[in-house]
């Protein structure tokens, strides 16, 4: 095997970080509208919510996939450690991402059973988002390695913790689709959005506080990373930034602003995710394997490597594009289908 | 461990159910992949030509496309997760090597998804003609290319090479002898082709109930006689493919081949077993049914030529036997079928007599066999390759996650079984319902935003078509 002199771990790990933020932000926004689509007043209301994001879930979507393998690709210990561990949430977010997707064309078509239909999106929206966030909950507890195994049960990601974490996701997820909404609607759904979005904002609000202070609790190493001297001071402009967002995040939702409450959600998940990082950092399977414990060859790194810096451009060239076509507001009157 | 507790192990379950989801998604590749390359050949001939009826059908197979499309999406999302939720040892073992075979085909498909599918579903009246076309060529080149990487996946599989091994892991040497393993090139022919045919034979189908009921007679017509001409190739040339293919997998894979044919024991001049029943326990054939000498000759192209039967490897290493030799037997039996079907309609075309009532009928009634060959022939292969998933060197067995217990995979693959058996009958009633529609002209659909025409959506093409 030739050892290449090229440590190629930074770069991948910067990729599948964005992958993965990406897939957090765009999906998270999509899953949101979902799960404020069971509070929409009515079946106009209903129509221009799926309308909103219809052109645009799929594609975001897709970006599950290229993380899960992009996961297998990079860091393939943690892939084989993580899955298994995950094993339930993974199945149940799976199944309910099957259904709320074809939820977008049966609601419409099979008009006989719409309101299942309806259900089934929004249900499986909410589903999805608390299964990705018990996800998340193990992943920040870690798991119960043997070698290089998960050695516990399918059922061990089940804890206070995680269903804290899939809760807090549910909200946030929420005020990301809020959010959006906001900035895609006018009139009375744009106010009602905001109302939502206000509930939501204090759901994430709690969650991250709740979050923040119990992560320390159940790991004392992250306690330790984010309250021993000196990185207390290096690692305040964190908490400090976040608090100033969620300031501005709760004004935006109470003046006229259309695009601030979406790009605060944003700012308030770039922060937690920053934090999560920080808390981790440079774990991939948290306190056992390292990013590069875990990182395949580099060989394989590099192979994969070039066609992804080639094709990873483009796609997010084409898909600012797609974005920039469906601007602006969402109509009543000129249905998506 | 009592049988019972070994007969629904965390093992057996998860093979089920792998069987199970892929079995399901391979459907769609299957067809979408014939799909993809028939509307850019009738892209091009409308761009060479100008005539309508070209257009009108590509259309009209494009909506069904996009509906195949968005279902291969959904389905396809669930398959990388089974490496790692059911398989992780596999995945830790043979990531090194695989991985990025499996990454380019996701984002290949993902690059032509956004890149040219947007432009082909929405662009018809954004774009130029030609436009168009170089859009629908990219996309079939691009379903190529995923059939491509996946194959070869397999295909390294099937016949590893280009690795080496470090701790019980495989570390690539060699890529390019990793892609093109030496069973790759056979399978991806036979698959591609497979897939033509089995998108034939449904194009075929379609366009003889058009005939049959007067409808859109036009455009019937015409795809009838294209698909038969293009069958007319295809059939003949899988038919030469599949036995390279097979040449290969006696080369390669000796033990699966003797499952094939459910050979026990070694010898000269070799029967053909048209039927038997295979039995295991005694490593026999009952009620078998031979044509002498026929085995040898077809497997070494000659009468006297020694063939191996499965006793000459341990029996901890036969594959299944009753399985690969019937699924083999469907393979080859429809595949004959469909020949007798071609040549039916040289026959017929010869005395211009192709739109015969009976022939129409017998179209549209084999118009899915395509999709049974092809999961049979994927379960000859994949069932043979047992009991390794890497042949030879990584077993079945020491592939699964170690973790799982009977009630996870029981519970998921309920889960699984229970989905899509209400999302692919939807799924098929709606690819019906734009079939009874026909190939009209709908008008341009406005979208989300009040533009027209917009990029990439998998399933939403599916509303195009709404009453």
């Amino acid at each position: 095997m030739t050892v290449l002199p090229f440590d190629f771990v930074p770069l991948w790990t910067a990729i599948l970080g964005f992958a993965v933020f990406y897939y957090v932000l765009f999906d998270g926004f999509d899953l949101g509208v979902g799960i404020v689509y069971g509070f929409a007043p009515d079946r106009a209301a209903r129509s221009l919510l799926m309308n909103s994001i219809a052109p645009v879930w799929d594609g975001n979507e897709t970006w599950l996939v290229l993380g899960s393998v992009g996961l297998l690709a990079a860091f393939p210990l943690a892939f084989a450690i993580i899955l298994p561990a995950v094993y339930v949430p993974i199945l149940v977010m799976l199944l309910a991402l099957v259904f709320r997707g074809v939820a977008f064309e049966f609601h419409y078509r099979d008009v006989e059973h719409s309101t299942f239909w309806d259900h089934a999106f929004s249900y499986g929206s909410t589903l999805a988002t608390f299964a990705q966030g018990i996800v998340l909950g193990a992943f920040i507890q870690g798991f119960q390695v043997d070698g290089r195994h998960f050695s516990g049960s399918a059922f061990d990601c089940f804890t206070p913790f995680s269903i804290v974490t899939g809760v807090a996701l549910v909200f946030g997820y929420g005020l990301l689709g809020a959010g959006w909404l906001v900035m895609k609607t006018e009139g009375d759904l744009q106010n009602w959005a905001r109302r939502l979005g206000r509930y939501c904002f204090v759901g994430v609000l709690v969650a991250i506080a709740v979050v923040s202070l119990w992560t320390p609790l159940v790991q004392p190493q992250i306690g330790h990373r984010w309250f021993a001297w000196p990185n207390v001071g290096f690692l305040s402009p964190v908490p400090i930034v976040t608090a100033l967002l969620a300031l501005w995040e709760w004004r935006s939702l109470n003046n006229r602003s259309e695009a601030a409450p979406f790009i605060g959600a944003i700012g308030l998940f770039l922060m937690s995710y920053i934090g999560i990082a920080i808390s981790l950092w440079p774990m991939i399977v948290p306190y056992k394997f390292t990013l590069w414990q875990a990182a395949s060859s580099p060989s394989t790194q590099a192979f994969l490597l070039v066609g992804t810096l080639f094709l990873l451009p483009v796609i997010l060239m084409y898909t600012g594009w797609s974005y920039w076509v469906f601007r602006g507001k969402v109509r009543a009157d000129i249905g998506y289908h | 461990m009592s049988t019972t507790a070994a007969a629904f192990s965390p093992l057996l379950l998860s093979r089920l159910q792998f069987a199970w989801v892929i079995a399901w998604h391979i459907l769609l590749p299957a067809f979408t992949i014939g799909t993809a390359s028939f509307i850019a050949l009738l892209e091009g001939l409308h761009l060479a030509t100008g005539r309508e009826s070209y257009f009108r059908i590509s259309a009209f197979w494009t909506r069904i496309f996009a509906v195949a499309f968005g279902m291969g999406v959904v389905s396809g999302v669930v398959m990388p997760f089974q490496f790692g939720t059911n398989w992780s040892r596999y995945a830790d073992a043979t990531a090194n090597v695989l991985s990025p075979l499996f990454a380019y085909e996701g984002i290949m498909a993902f690059f032509l998804e956004s890149a040219f599918l947007g432009v082909l579903l929405f662009g018809r009246k954004l774009v130029p003609r030609w436009a168009h076309f170089v859009a629908a060529l990219m996309v079939a080149v691009g379903t190529l290319f995923s059939a491509f990487w996946i194959l070869a996946a397999n295909s390294w599989m099937q016949t590893p090479a280009g690795y080496t091994v470090v701790d019980g892991r495989f570390f690539p040497a060699d890529w390019l002898r990793i892609i093109f393993n030496p069973s790759f090139p056979y399978r991806f022919a036979h698959c591609v082709v497979a897939f033509y045919i089995t998108t034939g034979f449904v194009v075929a189908g379609v366009a003889a109930y058009y005939l049959r009921r007067g409808r859109f007679a036009e455009e019937g017509r015409v795809m009838l006689s294209m698909t038969l001409w293009l069958l007319t190739v295809l059939v003949p040339l899988q038919i030469v493919l599949g036995d390279q293919h097979g040449l290969n997998t006696l080369q390669y894979q000796p033990a699966k081949l003797a499952a094939i044919e459910a050979h026990w024991t070694t010898r000269a001049r070799m029967p053909l077993t048209l039927f038997a029943i295979p039995d295991e326990a005694t490593a026999t054939n009952h009620d078998a049914i031979e044509i002498p000498d026929l085995g040898s000759l077809i497997l070494t192209h000659d009468p006297n030529g020694t063939v191996r039967g499965l006793k000459e490897w341990p029996r901890d290493q036969w594959p299944p036997v009753a399985i690969p030799f019937f699924a083999f037997r469907i393979m080859v039996g429809i595949g004959l079928l469909m020949l007798a079907l071609v040549a039916t309609s040289w026959w017929l075309r010869a005395r211009g007599r192709l739109h015969a009532p009976w022939f129409l009928r017998l179209c549209e009634i084999v118009s899915p066999l395509g999709f049974f060959a092809v999961l049979a022939g994927w379960v000859t292969t994949e069932v043979g390759r047992q009991p390794w998933t890497v042949y030879g060197l990584l077993r079945t067995s020491d592939s699964v996650s170690p973790s799982l217990t009977t009630t996870d995979v029981a519970l998921s693959l309920a889960g699984y079984v229970i989905v899509y058996l209400v999302i692919y009958p939807v799924g098929l009633a709606m690819m019906a319902r734009i079939v009874r529609r026909g190939p009209i002209e709908t008008p341009s659909q406005p979208v989300a935003s009040g533009l027209p025409e917009g990029p990439v959506r998998a399933l939403p093409i599916l509303g195009a078509d709404k009453p």
